[in-house]
């Protein structure tokens, strides 16, 4: 039975290897520099890039940290400071939302600010804002985990002599707590911008998805997961391209961020 | 990440309450004490909010069909025809086969992890499986639309669907590799990493005490494995599983890109279906009126269905490792 055991880890380990392989040498076969530079182009014709694809999701992160973050690293730090039934109950709720399916996510950034959007200026519903609204409720369950178990790992004594020279509750966690968990709020940030840069289901009716390029907030703004979707999806082969290539633009991004998450982690420790 | 042992003990004792925000009475304070709760509290905001505009966007839909909405299998918007039938079956069946060849692959995986493995092994393999949690569901679809999809149609489909096994009612269907037999396959090794780490940590957490009292009895390695590890981790497992299912249920772009987006329901394997999230993925965005409306109520369905699901599997998971944290895990 030890040889079913160890076949089965082969099969799970092989699917990864394949997924991977496939990707890597199908996406920089497809590489070019003008992926870059060039935007999209009409479907059918050779050429065209993913460089509006790339600053959207850029935009769209960055709308997301705006919105994900507070609440994410203070709900975790309410978290450390409370030890009540409600901050009990509502540790299982922060479970609760990690697993609602991010359509459903979509769908609710799609009734509260695209449907308001289009009463309010008919013809602009869809909009950066709304797929950044999407991402950031999707990043905020994965950072408020790790802060408040990273700040736990903080000594009791620093608190307590923090408190001991006088500062006050949100001083000490200012200037003492949040500081020295630095690096452990950093990796939970990072893992949780690898969870959502290559999410695509709740930007399809929000972000939109947009030809031109843009980067007002208010407009349809295109993103790589959107783009590897519908041209891979497509019948030309050149997006076919377009799209392996974008899938490895994505994979080099969350791999970044992944490694760069477990590296302030590692730093955070040894401190 | 630390692990949960290590949390758990460096947790120092939680000082009396009244110390924390009680004394020290100062404005500072108390406007951090309410901004720290408007960020908690927001948390359960964003899940009411979820479930309250969900029904309320379902309302035109619900006051309409009513709960013939989720017996009637006739979806044609043009018609103004909404059931949601098909898409409820099409989810359940492909998670329900992602399962089928996930559990084992995942839950033997699990056992050479934590039972067999050296360690130079252990951790570098755990890390590759876990990797395939981190990518993105997109990719996945790419993949199964440029690799899995021609593979399956000449080496399973094909073979099959011209063979004697045909006749079998769930290997009917045109093999264009545009079916349920994709979209599971694919969400299989997308709920892979979940069963494996879940299992794993389980079976990690079981007491050495246990595993020597088998031994020390006489039994073989494999017989403490099957007689006594795996019963004793068997909630915890189950809870493992419901979360990799919970996991399947809600996987939207995957599937979408594979599965043929065909509104009907067939058992058969190489026929073509679609999920609740599906629909939702490739309609909600030109949809209005009572169609936005029928399209945001099978998102209800969804929501609620995964909630069920996955809160049931937290609390067998949590329970199982309270009950192992009792009584002294394994490292």
């Amino acid at each position: 039975m030890a040889g079913v055991a160890a076949s089965a880890t082969i099969v799970a380990v092989t699917a990864l290897v394949f997924v991977l392989l496939y990707i890597l040498i199908g996406g920089i076969g497809s590489m070019n520099f003008s992926i870059f530079t060039q935007g999209p182009v009409p479907m059918g014709q050779e050429g065209g890039g993913l460089r509006n694809a790339i600053i959207g999701t850029l935009i769209l992160i960055s709308i997301a940290c705006v919105i994900g973050l507070p609440i994410g690293i203070l709900g975790g730090v309410y978290q450390l400071e409370t030890n009540t039934t409600f901050s009990r109950t509502l540790r299982f709720f922060t479970d609760v939302m990690n697993s609602i399916p991010s359509i459903v996510m979509g769908i609710f950034a799609y009734l509260i600010v695209v449907l308001p959007a289009a009463e309010i200026s008919p013809g602009h519903a869809f909009s950066a804002f709304a797929g950044g609204v999407a991402l950031g409720f999707l990043m905020i369950p994965t950072v408020m985990r790790t802060t408040e178990e990273i700040l736990r790992l903080v000594p009791v004594a620093l608190r307590d002599a923090s408190l001991a020279l006088g500062a006050s509750q949100w001083r000490t966690t200012l200037s003492v707590i949040l500081p020295s968990a630095r690096g452990g709020i950093i990796t939970g940030i990072l893992l949780a911008l690898a969870r959502i840069a290559g999410e695509t289901a709740p930007l399809l009716f929000t972000a939109f998805g947009n030809l031109d390029f843009n980067v007002r907030l208010d407009r349809p703004i295109d993103a790589l997961p959107l783009n590897i979707f519908n041209y891979a999806t497509s019948p030309y082969e050149n997006l076919h391209h377009l799209a392996l290539a974008g899938a490895i633009i994505l994979l080099a991004i969350i791999l970044v961020l992944s490694i760069a998450a477990r590296w302030a982690l590692k730093g955070q420790l040894q401190d | 990440m630390p692990s949960e042992a290590a949390v758990i003990e460096a947790v120092p004792a939680a000082p009396p309450k009244s110390r924390r925000w009680e004394t020290r009475r100062n404005i500072g304070d108390k406007v951090y004490k309410w901004i720290l709760t408007v960020a908690a509290v927001s948390v359960l905001l964003i899940i009411a909010g979820t479930i309250y505009e969900l029904t309320m966007g379902s309302r035109q839909s619900i006051a309409a069909f009513g709960l013939r909405f989720f017996s009637d299998s006739n979806w044609d918007p043009g018609r103004h025809l909404f059931g949601a039938l098909p898409f409820i079956l099409g989810t359940l069946y492909s998670s329900f086969w992602a399962l089928v060849l996930a559990l084992p692959i995942g839950l033997f995986t699990a056992i050479f992890l934590s039972e067999m493995a050296p360690r130079w092994l252990e951790r570098p393999v755990s890390f590759m499986v876990e990797l395939l949690a981190a990518i993105p569901s997109v990719v996945y679809g790419l993949w199964g639309l440029f690799v899995l999809q021609p593979f399956l149609v000449k080496y399973f489909e094909g073979p099959i669907a011209n063979g004697p096994l045909a006749a079998l009612p769930i290997f009917g269907g045109t093999a264009n590799g545009y079916d349920m037999l994709s979209a599971s396959v694919i969400l299989a090794i997308m709920v892979l990493p979940y069963i494996t780490a879940v299992s794993r940590d389980i079976l990690r957490a079981i007491p050495r005490t246990v595993r020597e009292a088998s031994y020390a009895l006489g039994a073989t390695s494999w017989e403490t494995i099957k007689g006594v590890v795996l019963p004793y981790a068997r909630a915890g497992i189950i809870g493992a599983v419901m979360l990799g299912f919970g996991r399947a249920l809600g996987e939207t772009m995957a599937v979408t890109m594979v599965i043929g987006n065909a509104p009907i329901f067939k058992t058969d394997l190489f026929s073509s279906g679609y999920t609740l999230a599906s629909v939702i993925a490739n309609e909600l965005a030109e949809a209005s009126g009572l169609y936005r409306s029928a399209l945001i109520e099978i998102g209800l369905c969804l929501f609620l269905i995964t909630l069920v699901v996955n809160a049931a599997a937290k609390l067998l998971i949590y329970y199982t490792a309270q009950d192992l944290n009792a009584t002294g895990g394994k490292k």
